[in-house]
């Protein structure tokens, strides 16, 4: 059992203690604990249950290669799920529960999945569950959602805040080892900008755990020193808990720094995403340790030889008394050491037939027992190790030697961390000595300038000697620096004494020739329990790309990503193809290098800054005056304003037959305005509408159309023309910044010899609709300008004065009843709206919202866009033939518009309808004809496009497109509701209200 | 993300700052054209794994459209340049040609 | 004439940096051949400001003109002033290619202020501009992006920086900075 050692332990501090829960028992450790450790310190080995057979799982690593030690942490507003216990610090309160088991960790029913492993093999859901059909919905999926699985969901909404940080430096240095501070120094030394981040809280990395020697003096003097000098350095920004996430086009990095997960503070940003640009990125992120594959290697007590070392070095926490090294090179030995100093007991069992490097020989020294040729046949135990059975690495296992010991060291040798150089592209070869794969540098991913833009350096890059790694960084951190453009000079490099060593063997199976009882116990893949002989079943079923494999079987698909079952999976998968590693190569690495939190990634963008909501000047009015919300694009507008005591159908009702019968308001400054203005406006103006604008008289208004390319409608709205080279052109609300961009693009890209200007006013200008019997009334009583009918006709506009408000005022009309759209300053729109409420007090004023605006328009035949059109409908499928100019030799659709399929006659077209019944017909619905399509689908020969209820008429009203509609009136066809009945209307004249226009022409 | 210099106001963009345009140096074909060339207009567009000729707006700056030559592959950019011209500049082929000798892009080399 | 209210009315905000808006200040868009001498002697003889260079500004008296794209200026003046600029502008240009609109009422500004570099940290929460002091320096205009509307950026001094985005979403900028800036999220990056 894991035990806290007496002495020792660089990041803890003793005088400080620290108490917390696992799964609701109180538990202690100290400042500068993570949770693994302190776990461990508490001879808590069993941390979790594993994701399919549940068996019982232990701590493995020290770092977020972690995969089994995966904690719910915190409760409700804090909760979060999937914390690695190796990558969460300890502080006082924290509540941390294992994962994926039921009732309790100790007692799992779903360890009976263990018992019937061999009926699970890989790729069991796609051949078990396939029948009976109806039984996968019924019975499996529920068994295998509650027995599957990971942490579970949070229930409640996240009450921390996260933000991002957009930074620009030359020089990105990733990992905070003694690689990255070499490389950082050297980059600053030579005068670039430099940040460089350290996911963990502690500068350094491995090198004091393993006993590197540093220019002279201890690796964590040297790193002490060289995190002062750069801390010194104006031009270098260093940052630990700061996670290199992505790597991405063009110098492009993400960054994960948590800043208050060791010191929760709700005052605080919880992460910070950083977003930077970088002119070149050096990854100086490492290596990991391979496990090695022998049969019950997933018993708590099985953990990486350098994670024992780093738990006795770094927080003073023996994993076992007894330990078992288990290595296949010679740094397996620094854990023999360091354990044994440690006070206890230790074997080492080294695959290879020879071991007399310098630290073989030091363990000798230290009176280590060291057999060589040995590897384990197996590890038994009831939940965790109680004894390793000692074989022949060479043979199949038979004849083993027992040794009891409650904990095993594996040392499968070491992988470069490779991801942040693969995610943009960075390309790896096969090193044979080591076998791993590293960074090639002549497939590196390339930037903007066509050079590469990232460099790996130290143990990332395959270089694993102090010596080595230190040299290596000082070139790439030199270089990364005069390639982004500094000009000075690096000071000189760090040295350390050369450590020899002997070859590694690579240990793929062990004992190599196991049976296959023995590797149906051996996992690769510890999170999705993927064990040796998933792999090779799917070799054998024709899985033979790497990719299939990895979906077939789910190796490095789970939370960490095959950190630690990558390399072992492929050389199992190479193994039983009869392929050389490199042939079968490796799966894509994906950003993030490590999970990061959903809050980080949306920054600010929650509650109310998720989007940006536009604002009227009247905003604050219609919210304190019972406003409906309906967005509109970012604009937010009142659908309807609800009195108390209404709800909001009778609020749209009384809203429309207030306006209908006196006097109603509208907020309109939503609508799009854009001036266009040159001596070649007029041109251009017929170019982007149908009909006709050029000939548009000085004070006049005319309804017009824009189509795309492509022939579609794609705007509409009413033109003024200002003066001679001037017309003020409106668009839909949701049209302004579109047909803006429209413009300038046709402007800037096609006619760009055309003397045009276009500016988009939109916001300078609230504007109301005064609509109703009474709107002049009310305007002739604020006084100012004549709006008389002589004076103002229908579909003219004219500048003067309302009341004390300079205006602007159109005589248009989107409800068909008099009315008057009126301009004036947004800085002033407020005080207006107030003087048109008091003004018509006396008519009973009405605001009204969209809603009604909507009835309106549908009970005038008047078309929406986004309503009547859908991107595939043409102005003339709407009758609006009358608004495309035949004269004009182009406009923008027009030769679009001859194509024989915009020509067809058996184009939908649009028609009123009018239910039998009275009836609001239903959104969407559609018109049934005869029989079935070629798809066995019913035919259909319509739909409906607008469908209201009419407070005016009392009844349904609706428009469509229908197959031949307008040749059709009085027919009577039916349309489809969801629940498979049908609705009878009769096809009508769309304009059901003052078709001769009485009542807006006075 | 890319990082494109926009040629008008000098600023080195971020992705997030363009609205990309597609295709550049299209041909407009109106009323009175084939269906062939209309269709070729409309809808036919390069794909290429490689030298690559794109239209850009610097959305949230200037405004302004302009051009951009870049390979799609290695996303290497050779150059950006005005709008207003109907095929590539001479200093933005050359520097293409010294790249990627023997290109070819629709009827461009 | 009523009395005119800005965006968001003068709110004001303190964090590490103290965010404030301007009021109402006079904007007028003025859109023409930046390299004819005839526009610059036509803009001259209202604003008594010099054409700004690229991305510059140029300040007169009482007025100032920011570049913003090659074929636009925004002069900035007294909002009460604003209609007068756009009749004089409009008569002086009158024979040449022009627009002249005023977007006073279509904006709303905001002041950032605060000590070292805390102004910027606080926008580069929020903008992908490069705003490293040697890269956007004081006096230049730069166009970019807040979170998701667009604005423009512009440093007085290193203590002071001038945001302009559009009216509707002054409420959604003001708050943003006001986030960006709250007590304890400093980032001390710059």
């Amino acid at each position: 059992m894991s035990f806290r050692l007496d002495t020792g332990g660089r990041f803890i501090d003793r005088s400080k203690p620290r108490s917390f829960t696992f799964n609701g028992k109180a538990m202690r450790g100290f400042e500068g604990d993570t949770l693994a450790s302190a776990l461990l310190g508490q001879g808590q080995m069993l941390v979790g249950r594993s994701f399919k057979y549940h068996r019982p799982r232990g701590i493995v690593a020290s770092g977020s290669e972690e995969p089994n030690a995966l904690m719910n942490l915190g409760r409700d507003k804090t909760f979060e799920p999937n914390a690695r216990a190796t990558t969460t610090e300890l502080f006082d309160g924290l509540e941390a529960e294992s994962q994926n088991h039921w009732p309790s960790l100790e007692f799992d029913i779903g360890e009976l999945n263990a018992k019937l492993s061999r009926f699970l093999p890989a790729g069991f859901y796609y051949k078990m569950f396939l029948w009976p059909r109806s039984f996968w919905k019924h019975v499996y999926e529920p068994i295998i959602r509650k027995s599957a699985g990971l942490g579970r969901a949070p229930r409640h909404r996240d009450a921390d805040h996260y933000e991002h940080f957009n930074a620009t430096v030359d020089v990105l240095v990733v990992g905070g080892g003694i690689a990255g501070l070499q490389a950082a120094k050297a980059a600053g030394e030579a005068g670039a900008e430099v940040l460089l981040i350290e996911q963990g809280a502690h500068w350094g990395g491995r090198a004091p755990v393993d006993g590197a020697v540093i220019d002279g003096v201890p690796a964590a003097e040297w790193v002490e020193a060289t995190v002062a000098a750069l801390g010194a350095m104006p031009n270098v920004a260093i940052r630990a808990r700061t996670m290199g996430a992505g790597v991405y086009d063009h110098g492009y990095a993400l960054a994960y720094e948590r800043l208050t997960d060791h010191a929760p503070d709700p005052s605080l940003p919880r992460h910070r995403l950083w977003r930077i640009r970088a002119g070149r990125i050096v990854t100086a992120t490492g290596a990991i340790e391979r496990p090695l594959s022998f049969a019950g290697n997933d018993l708590p007590g099985v953990m990486l030889a350098s994670a024992v070392r780093d738990y006795v070095t770094n927080y003073a926490v023996a994993p076992g008394k007894c330990v078992v090294v288990v290595t296949n090179n010679d740094d397996g030995y620094r854990t023999a050491l360091t354990v044994q100093e440690a006070g206890l007991e230790v074997v080492v069992l080294d695959a290879r037939s020879e071991a007399n490097g310098p630290l073989a020989e030091q363990a000798r020294a230290a009176g280590i027992t060291v057999r060589v040729g040995r590897g384990i046949e197996s590890v038994k135990g009831k939940g965790k190790v109680e004894k390793v059975w000692v074989c022949d690495q060479t043979r199949d296992g038979s004849n083993p030697d027992p040794i009891k010991a409650d904990c095993v060291a594996m040392a499968g040798g070491w992988s470069p961390v490779v991801h942040l150089w693969s995610h943009c592209g960075g390309k790896l070869s096969w090193q044979e000595d080591g076998a791993f794969f590293r960074p090639d540098p002549e497939r590196a991913p390339n930037g903007a300038d066509g050079a590469a833009f990232v460099l790996a350096a130290g143990a990332a890059n395959g270089e694993l000697e102090t010596a080595a790694v230190l040299t290596d960084a000082y070139v790439a951190g030199a270089r990364a620096a005069a390639e982004a453009g500094a000009t000075g000079t690096a000071g000189a490099a760090a040295t350390a004494d050369v450590e020899l060593s002997e070859p590694m063997l690579p240990v793929w199976n062990m004992p190599e020739r196991a049976s296959y009882a023995l590797r149906s116990k051996a996992w690769l893949d510890y999170q999705n329990d993927v064990k040796v002989t998933d792999v090779e079943l799917a070799a054998r079923e024709g899985f033979e790309s790497v990719e299939h494999t990895k979906r077939y079987t789910t190796l490095g698909m789970a939370t960490d990503q095959g950190k630690l079952s990558n390399i072992n999976g492929l050389a199992v998968l190479a193994g039983a193809l009869d392929q050389e590693i490199p042939k079968v190569g490796t799966t894509t690495f994906r950003p993030p290098y490590h999970p990061i939190s959903m809050g980080a990634i949306a920054g600010e963008a929650r509650g109310a800054l998720f989007q940006p909501v536009r604002q009227t000047p009247m905003y604050d009015w219609h919210d304190a005056n019972g406003a409906h919300w309906e967005p509109v694009g970012h604009w937010r507008r009142p659908y309807a304003y609800v009195k108390p005591g209404e709800d909001v159908h009778a609020a749209v009702k009384r809203e429309v037959l207030a306006t209908r019968n006196s006097l109603g308001l509208l907020d309109a400054s939503t609508l799009g305005k854009l001036v266009v203005k040159g001596p070649d406006a007029g041109k251009f103006m017929d170019m982007m509408y149908t009909n006709m604008m050029s000939t548009l008289p000085v004070g006049k208004c005319r309804y017009g159309l824009m189509c795309s390319e492509n022939g579609f409608l794609s705007d509409d709205g009413v033109v003024a023309r200002m003066d001679d080279d001037t017309w003020l052109c409106h668009t839909t609300t949701g049209g302004a910044d579109r047909i803006h961009a429209h413009m300038e693009e046709w402007l800037q890209t096609e006619w760009w010899d055309w003397k045009v200007y276009v500016a988009n006013v939109t916001e300078q200008y609230a504007q109301v609709a005064v609509v109703g019997p009474n709107a002049r009334k009310v305007l002739e009583k604020l006084g100012g300008m004549d709006v008389s009918k002589e004076a103002l006709p229908f579909m003219q506009w004219a500048e003067g004065a309302i009341g004390q408000f300079s205006a602007r005022v159109f005589r248009i009309s989107f409800s068909g009843e008099l009315s008057y759209e009126i301009a004036v300053p947004a800085s002033q729109g407020r005080a207006f709206w107030d003087a048109l409420l008091e003004a018509g007090s006396e008519f009973g004023v009405t605001p009204y919202g969209t809603e009604a605006l909507h009835i309106m328009r549908a009970e005038k035949g008047f078309i929406m866009i986004g309503d009547e059109t859908d991107g595939t409908v043409i102005p003339q499928d709407l009758g609006l033939n009358w608004a495309i100019s035949k004269k004009k030799e182009d406009f923008l659709g027009k030769r679009a518009q001859e194509r024989d399929h915009m020509t067809d006659p058996l184009r939908w077209k649009l028609v009123g309808l009018e239910t039998l019944d009275g009836s609001v017909l239903p959104d969407g619905s559609y018109a049934v004809g005869e029989g079935v399509n070629d798809n066995g689908q019913r035919v259909v020969q319509g739909r409906v496009t607008s469908t209201y209820f009419s407070p005016t008429l009392e009844r349904g009203i609706a428009m469509g497109l229908v197959e031949l509609g307008p040749d059709r009136m009085g027919e009577v066809i039916a349309f489809n509701r969801v629940d498979g009945t049908f609705v009878q209307a009769k096809i009508v004249d769309p304009v059901v209200f003052d078709p001769e226009g009485e009542k807006q022409n006075v | 993300m890319l990082i494109l210099k926009c040629p008008y106001c000098g600023v080195a963009c971020d992705e997030t700052e363009l609205h990309a345009g597609g295709e550049a140096h299209l041909t407009r074909h109106g009323p009175g054209s084939s269906d062939a060339d209309f269709e070729e207009y409309l809808f036919m567009r390069e794909n290429p794994r490689g030298v690559h000729f794109e239209r850009w707006r610097h959305v949230y700056g200037c405004g302004k459209w302009f051009h951009a030559a870049r390979d799609t592959a290695t996303l290497e950019v050779f150059g950006t340049y005005s709008a207003q011209v109907a095929e590539p500049p001479k200093d933005v082929r050359a520097a293409i040609t010294a790249k990627v000798p023997g290109w070819r892009w629709r009827d461009l080399s | 004439m009523s009395e005119a209210v800005s965006a968001v009315q003068g709110a004001s905000a303190s964090g590490f940096v103290d965010v404030a808006e301007a009021g109402l200040v006079g904007m007028v868009t003025i859109r023409g051949d930046l390299g004819d001498s005839d526009f610059a002697h036509a803009v001259w003889s209202v604003t008594h400001c010099g054409l700004p260079k690229k991305r510059g500004i140029a300040a007169g008296e009482s007025d100032q003109l920011l570049w913003m794209s090659p074929d636009e200026l925004l002069l900035v003046c007294a909002h009460e002033e604003a209609e007068a600029r756009v009749q004089a502008l409009s008569a002086a240009l009158s024979g040449q290619h022009h627009l002249v609109v005023n977007v006073s009422d279509a904006r709303a500004v905001f002041r950032v202020s605060g000590s070292g570099s805390a102004v910027r940290e606080a926008m580069a929460k929020v903008t992908p501009a490069d705003l490293r002091p040697r890269i956007l320096g004081v006096g230049e205009v730069r166009r970019t992006r807040m979170a998701q509307v667009p604005a423009a950026i512009c440093f007085d001094g290193e203590d002071q920086a001038t945001i302009v985005c559009f009216r509707s979403v002054g409420t959604y900028v003001f708050d943003l900075l006001v986030r960006s800036s709250k007590p304890g999220s400093e980032v001390g990056h710059f």
